[in-house]
């Protein structure tokens, strides 16, 4: 993994991460949801303590505030990063400083049932955010991975979903890796102001921390005028039944097909045999099967960066 | 049950061995019902000569019937009904992924899931691709196909564009309901973002349902966070998981090209997004469970340093069966079967491996499977598709050999070492 290329005006570049809560995979507490937590690391890597985080939810629940401290505890370890940029020049080590290595998160006040997407919109807006960071989907809630969708839309912003790490950042735009299945990247170049979403595959999230969670400031936001979700309100919201398993249901005319499907062992689908090959003519079938396949991929990527 | 019916007039042919069309009256003759009604069955006429010119009898008829009647009943697949649809009363478009440029099972449950949506009404499956040459999409039940390919370019990561062609599909044929794969960056992307601009222009119900995994009497039911359900209506917008409905299999439809009026100066674009291209990644570094293509050693392997030259050459993650790994030439987080990782590459290349049970179990996920052995026999030669009966070390060699990079000699590889973690 690459570290991010801080150029001058990197971080003039003002950073906010959009966090939800989340709960443990295995114990069920309230936790810091896994995508956001790597947004939010994505942050600090990029912006140092500069980072600001936002929650839109109602302060008056009790696990709320607690589950949102363990985002604030991960303001640590900067140290390291001054070490880092000492060498490269003194001016970053002032920048970075500038929280006095202390979060802060703006909790947006409303109710459970509101509707999130015009404040954040407002309060974005107001502060002049330029990148924006968040998970790809909420733990609790909906869960539809729509609200920076809405939000790009309501804004007029660029949106970005499955980014596993961020290359480079100048004013005018940020250079990302996106996730592709299989394991691949694609690298995308996108203007500035935007909003990323930011996939697991990104890089692991530092540890939450006790003394800086108790140090970083939440501040609850009074913006705007909450209004409910309207649509939501339609919804019936159960718990989550398991997926019926599908049955391989073979149609045919006959018992005997049926019978052979059921009774079947899964052995030889007509696959191709060959013996009697020299190692030559064996790697020359081998290699002819794997261009028809379109599989030697490698060839292509070496190909082109020869011609660079 | 059908009343069995006597032709007399065929039965008369059938007695009389001298009629000039006695021959294809008698054909089926090892079964037949006579004048009183009682099954007679001809044990000479029976059973078919098996393929050591053994005569033998099969109960269950198939493979006699084949023989004797010419293949009628014995057709594996069985036909489809042909459905046409002139004029459609509205569209459902359903927008498949198209991994690689062919429908896979997603796709298919998307479309089935559209069949199920349209019902008996007159809506048109409509499946909107940004290819042309689309294989399948009659049987996978699209009445018709909108090709945007003209629209979009397919191998550039657009999502504006896209966006705005399908948002020019809505304007023009405001079909009742889209539906997408829930699968990032593709048809979830997409669709999403079809949904928040649909939002923001005022459509009503454009909020869509997201990860539904079931559609039944009129309410839809989508995954949420926090181990919870959704149940609402059945949105316009519709995200949908993979197995949501079954394919369709007793059907075939037209899949009949149509175009969109709307012209490409009328669709305006913001470049916010701009594709640089596939990233290079070193293979070594996918987690194996989600490798693309993987090679893999077991016992048969001796030259290790070749193997991973091979690996190498041919851009594959490696991969190994548990005796590769106990014995210490492969690391454990490398092990593939039931007790390792469960794979899902596309090809999968076993050299050495014989095939246990537990191995075979962890790549039951794998498209194309190719094994290297010098056994013939064993299980993962008839699993494979493409069994080469060979030494799995000389074949390496062979192919790093005519790919242009011979292996080089085993000295310059030995600092090559994994982790034993």
């Amino acid at each position: 993994m690459t570290l991010p290329e801080s150029k001058a005006d990197a971080s003039d570049v003002r950073t906010i991460a959009l966090v939800s809560a989340g709960r443990h995979v295995v114990s069920g507490r309230s936790d810091r949801a896994r995508e956001d937590a790597r947004a939010v690391e994505m942050g600090l890597k990029l912006a140092g303590d500069a980072l600001t985080l936002v929650h839109a939810g109602d302060p008056e629940e009790p696990t709320l505030v607690e589950c949102l401290r363990g985002y604030l505890g991960m303001y640590h370890g900067f140290d390291m990063a001054r070490g880092f940029d000492m060498a490269r020049g003194v001016d970053m080590v002032e920048r970075r400083g500038s929280g006095g290595g202390c979060g802060r998160l703006d909790l947006l006040s409303m109710a459970p049932s509101d509707d999130a997407v015009p404040m954040l919109a407002e309060w974005l807006e107001a502060h002049e955010a330029k990148l924006v960071l968040t998970g790809q989907r909420a733990e609790c809630g909906e869960g539809s991975g729509l609200l920076p969708y809405l939000l790009a839309e309501r804004l007029g912003w660029a949106v970005v979903t499955g980014v596993a790490a961020i290359e480079s950042v100048d004013g005018e735009a940020v250079t990302l890796l996106q996730a592709l299945p299989q394991g691949q990247r694609r690298r995308l170049t996108v203007t500035l102001p935007c909003l990323v979403a930011v996939d697991a595959v990104a890089p692991a999230p530092r540890q939450s921390a006790f003394g800086p969670a108790r140090r970083g400031r939440v501040d609850v936001v009074e913006i705007g005028q909450p209004a409910p979700d309207a649509d939501r309100a339609a919804w019936q919201f159960m718990p989550a039944r398991a997926r019926p398993k599908r049955l391989k249901v073979v149609k045919s005319a006959n018992a005997r097909d049926r019978f052979k499907a059921a009774a079947a062992k899964s052995e030889a689908s007509g696959g191709r045999v060959l013996s009697d090959l020299t190692a030559d003519q064996a790697a020359e079938k081998l290699i002819e099967y794997l261009r028809r396949e379109n599989l030697l991929r490698q060839e292509k990527i070496s190909a082109a960066e020869g011609d660079q | 049950m059908s009343v069995r019916r006597i032709d007399p007039h065929a039965e008369r042919i059938r007695r009389n061995r001298l009629h000039p069309r006695h021959r294809e009256f008698a054909r089926p003759a090892w079964r037949w019902t006579s004048a009183e009604g009682v099954t007679r069955i001809n044990p000479h006429a029976l059973g078919a000569i098996g393929p050591n010119g053994i005569k033998r009898l099969d109960r269950s008829g198939a493979s006699v019937e084949a023989s004797i009647a010419g293949g009628g009943q014995a057709s594996t697949e069985p036909a489809r009904r042909q459905i046409t649809l002139e004029v459609p009363s509205g569209y459902i478009m359903v927008v498949p992924e198209l991994a690689e440029g062919r429908l896979s099972d997603h796709d298919r449950d998307l479309l089935g899931l559209a069949r199920q949506l349209a019902g008996d009404t007159d809506l048109a499956v409509t499946a909107v691709t940004f290819l042309s040459d689309v294989a399948g999409l009659e049987e996978a039940g699209a009445d018709r196909r909108l090709d945007l390919a003209n629209l979009v370019d397919a191998e550039t990561y657009d999502p504006e564009s896209r966006l705005a062609a399908l948002v020019a599909a809505e304007r023009e044929l405001v079909p009742s309901h889209w539906i997408f794969a829930d699968d990032f960056p593709g048809g979830g992307d997409l669709g999403r973002r079809l949904a928040a601009r649909l939002t923001s222009d005022g459509v009503q119900e454009a909020r869509p349902a997201t990860r539904v995994w079931q559609v039944a009497d009129g309410r839809s039911l989508s995954r949420a966070g926090d181990r919870q359900d959704i149940q609402r209506d059945v949105p316009k917008i519709l995200i949908a998981l993979a197995e949501c409905a079954d394919p369709v299999s007793e059907t075939r439809h037209e899949a009949r090209p149509m175009t969109l009026e709307a012209d490409n100066a009328a669709i305006e674009i913001t470049a916010g997004i701009v594709d640089r291209g596939r990233v290079a990644v070193d293979p070594q570094q996918i987690p194996l469970a989600q490798a693309p293509f993987i090679l893999s050693a077991g016992r048969g392997v001796a030259d290790w340093a070749g193997f991973h030259h091979a690996a190498d050459v041919l851009g594959a993650s490696e991969g190994a069966s548990r005796v590769a790994v106990d014995d210490g030439n492969m690391p454990r987080a490398r092990q593939v079967g039931a007790t390792g990782t469960f794979v899902a590459a596309s090809c999968y290349i076993a050299v050495g491996i014989s095939g246990a049970v537990q191995h075979l179990q962890g790549i039951t996920r794998c498209q194309r499977v190719i094994a290297i052995n010098r056994d013939p026999t064993c299980d993962m030669v008839k699993r494979a598709d493409l069994a080469i009966i060979a030494d799995g070390d000389a074949v390496l060699a062979a192919v790093c050999q005519q790919l242009g990079r011979p292996t080089p000699v085993p000295a310059a590889t030995e600092e090559r070492c994994h982790d034993a973690a």
